[in-house]
């Protein structure tokens, strides 16, 4: 699997370049600054493109910004895009177009190396990674999901985090078959047409978002 | 609607000339009752008493004048000194205050010529109207008493009916050119009147220098206790995580031979005490300056900030613009503490952020549909977030009737710096 990392911290660069290494990603152009990282990404198309958000020379959000221009020129390309803080509001301009292949990540979550490659790999097969901290700070605001039960916001929580239906129902003790229920009334409750799987789970983190 | 505009700053304008006729006739007896008591000062300290009225009475009229001005658009600023805590308002100590402070001697200068000015303005500003009154009257009274001795405008004396006719129209544009006049002629009284009644520019430094010693000191204490805190948290919270993150590591090396399965799990410790030490600075950060706020701008952070609140809350803003740093910072930690204090106090169902820039001045306007009652007086956080914007010259109102709604306004004056179009690296 090809991939184009953005990393302005030589140190955290190196160690994602080895970490994706070793555990057989290629990759293909590593990026220090912000203005190279749309091009890189236009002329490489990797299968997984993983950016900082903040990177020089402005240091504000060019990492993003990239990714989403990125997208915008070659929809669905798959972006993880990795920073020190997580904003919902950043969240919901990366799900924006609607499509997979979304990550975003705090960078801790590099330290845990088995669930940060799956979490790539999640990625680059179109799927929604979202850190749990944007998760968390979401629900802590407890605004109502009106139509939503506790349990199905809960559900959907998980489903934003990026988890399979069965890690889902690992984690909230209930069957597989349980959660797979759960889901589809919170499709049918948010007015979520049926269509690929992924793309849906993708548009009811963003009702999330938006609620 | 225009027209209705200017026929009623008109009235407006003759009203106050009248009124100040009346007030410059005052200035004479004033005058005489302060000359009055510097003569009689020395016979039996008669003006220790009078001396100290007088002044009050002076300036009490000179206050008139000055709030006359500021309805004209001429604002003047008091120019005494404060009244020293416990002193007394007569004897020896008020008259030596009184003596020795310019703007009283610059009052008194001002008695005299105030008068004459605004005497003969008024009387301007009110014989045109009068005059142009006469003309639109004239014609009925002509006609009834039918004597030739009247005249008016161009026709003098008039001689038939139809040049009574004509004083109809000539009344009319005199009306109307004292109408459009007067309120030019208050703004002429009010910086003639500013000339002598506002502070000389010494005296509005010694009043800019109170102003900023107070705001100066707290602007210091504030940023010594945020200095304190930020300190505290790092010894207690990141410093003391990385500390033990180093023993745990070094104690999984000395053990990685003997004991593989405890170095292990001491390493899988370590790094989810890595992330905790993490989870701490991010906080600390955000509190100090967060990150969105470096990235997005005043506008993108309030955005941010409102998408994670637990009551719905529109942001308007029309910001194009990034404001400088201490600005933007200032701006962003009152919006959320009003914020904060509508979740935790409010009871609102919905709030809205609304910031605008215009003529440098930002006007950010933070309301609420919720059961009201905030005081300023009261919390802490609201009185501490007006000392913070006072050391940008900033302000701050809440009005907040019990019932609701709450509206807290803030204005901050600030130069914009570069344009937001700079910040974004060309991908938008």
């Amino acid at each position: 699997m090809r991939v184009v990392i953005a990393e302005d911290h030589a140190l955290l660069r190196d160690g994602l370049t080895r970490i994706l290494q070793a555990f057989d990603f290629e990759v293909i152009a590593v990026v220090d600054n912000g203005p190279s990282v749309l091009p890189t990404l236009l002329e490489q198309k990797p299968d997984v493109a993983v950016l900082d958000v903040r990177l020089p020379p402005t240091f504000t959000d060019e990492g993003l910004q990239a990714a989403i221009a990125a997208r915008a020129e070659v929809p669905g390309l798959p972006v993880l895009v990795l920073s020190q803080h997580v904003e919902p509001l950043y969240a919901r301009e990366l799900l924006s177009d609607r499509r997979g292949g979304v990550g975003y990540l705090l960078k801790d979550r590099v330290s845990d190396v088995a669930h940060f490659v799956d979490a790539v790999q999640q990625v680059a097969g179109g799927g929604t990674v979202m850190d749990p901290e944007v998760v968390a700070r979401l629900l802590e605001r407890n605004r109502p999901l009106d139509v939503l039960t506790a349990r199905e916001r809960e559900v959907l929580g998980e489903m934003a985090a990026g988890r399979s239906n069965a890690a889902i129902a690992g984690r909230l003790f209930v069957t597989e078959k349980a959660v797979s229920k759960h889901i589809n009334n919170i499709f049918t409750k948010l007015g979520l047409p049926p269509s690929e799987d992924d793309n849906r789970r993708v548009l009811a983190v963003l009702a999330y978002l938006d609620s | 609607m225009e027209t209705r505009d200017w026929i009623r700053d008109g009235l407006r304008a003759v009203a106050t000339g009248l009124l100040t006729m009346v007030l410059a006739i005052m200035n004479i007896p004033l005058f005489v009752f302060f000359v009055l008591g510097l003569v009689l000062t020395p016979v039996l300290g008669l003006g220790l008493v009078i001396l100290p009225a007088a002044t009050a009475l002076i300036r009490f009229r000179a206050d008139l004048a000055r709030r006359l001005a500021g309805w004209w658009g001429v604002p003047i600023a008091r120019p005494y000194r404060p009244r020293p805590e416990g002193s007394l308002p007569i004897g020896w100590g008020a008259f030596r205050r009184i003596v020795t402070e310019q703007a009283t001697w610059r009052d008194f200068a001002w008695l005299l010529p105030g008068a004459v000015v605004g005497l003969a303005l008024g009387i301007i500003t009110l014989a045109l109207p009068a005059y142009g009154l006469e003309g639109v009257l004239l014609l009925p009274l002509w006609l009834y008493l039918g004597g030739v001795w009247y005249g008016y405008g161009v026709n003098w004396p008039i001689e038939s009916v139809g040049q009574g006719f004509l004083s109809l129209p000539q009344g009319v544009l005199i009306l109307m050119l004292g109408l459009v006049v007067a309120p030019y002629l208050r703004r002429f009284d009010a910086l003639f009147n500013r000339l002598l009644l506002g502070p000389t520019r010494a005296a509005e430094l010694r009043l800019r220098v109170s102003q900023l010693t107070v705001t100066r000191a707290d602007a210091v204490d504030a940023q010594a206790a945020e200095l304190r805190r930020i300190e505290r948290d790092l010894h207690d919270g990141a410093q003391a995580r990385l500390a033990s993150l180093g023993m745990t590591i070094g104690l999984a090396e000395e053990l990685v031979e003997r004991d593989p399965a405890t170095a292990r799990k001491l390493l899988a410790e370590a790094r989810e005490s890595s992330s905790d030490a993490l989870t701490e600075l991010r906080h600390l950060v955000r509190g100090i300056h967060p990150p969105v706020l470096a990235e997005r701008g005043l506008d993108g952070a309030v955005r941010a900030l409102a998408l994670t609140l637990r009551i719905p809350t529109s942001v308007d803003s029309t910001l194009a613009v990034r404001l400088e740093t201490p600005v933007e910072s200032a701006a962003y930690f009152a919006v959320a503490e009003c914020l904060a204090n509508m979740v935790r106090h409010s009871g609102a169902t919905f709030a809205y952020v609304s910031l605008r820039l215009e003529n440098d001045v930002l006007r950010m306007e933070v309301g609420d549909d919720g059961h009201g009652g905030a005081d300023p007086a009261r919390g802490t956080g609201l009185a501490g977030m007006e000392r913070r914007l006072a050391a940008f010259d900033g302000t701050m109102s809440v009005s907040s009737p019990s019932g609701g709604p709450t509206i807290v306004t803030m204005e901050l004056p600030c130069a914009s710096s570069s344009p937001r179009t700079m910040l974004s690296s060309g991908t938008d």
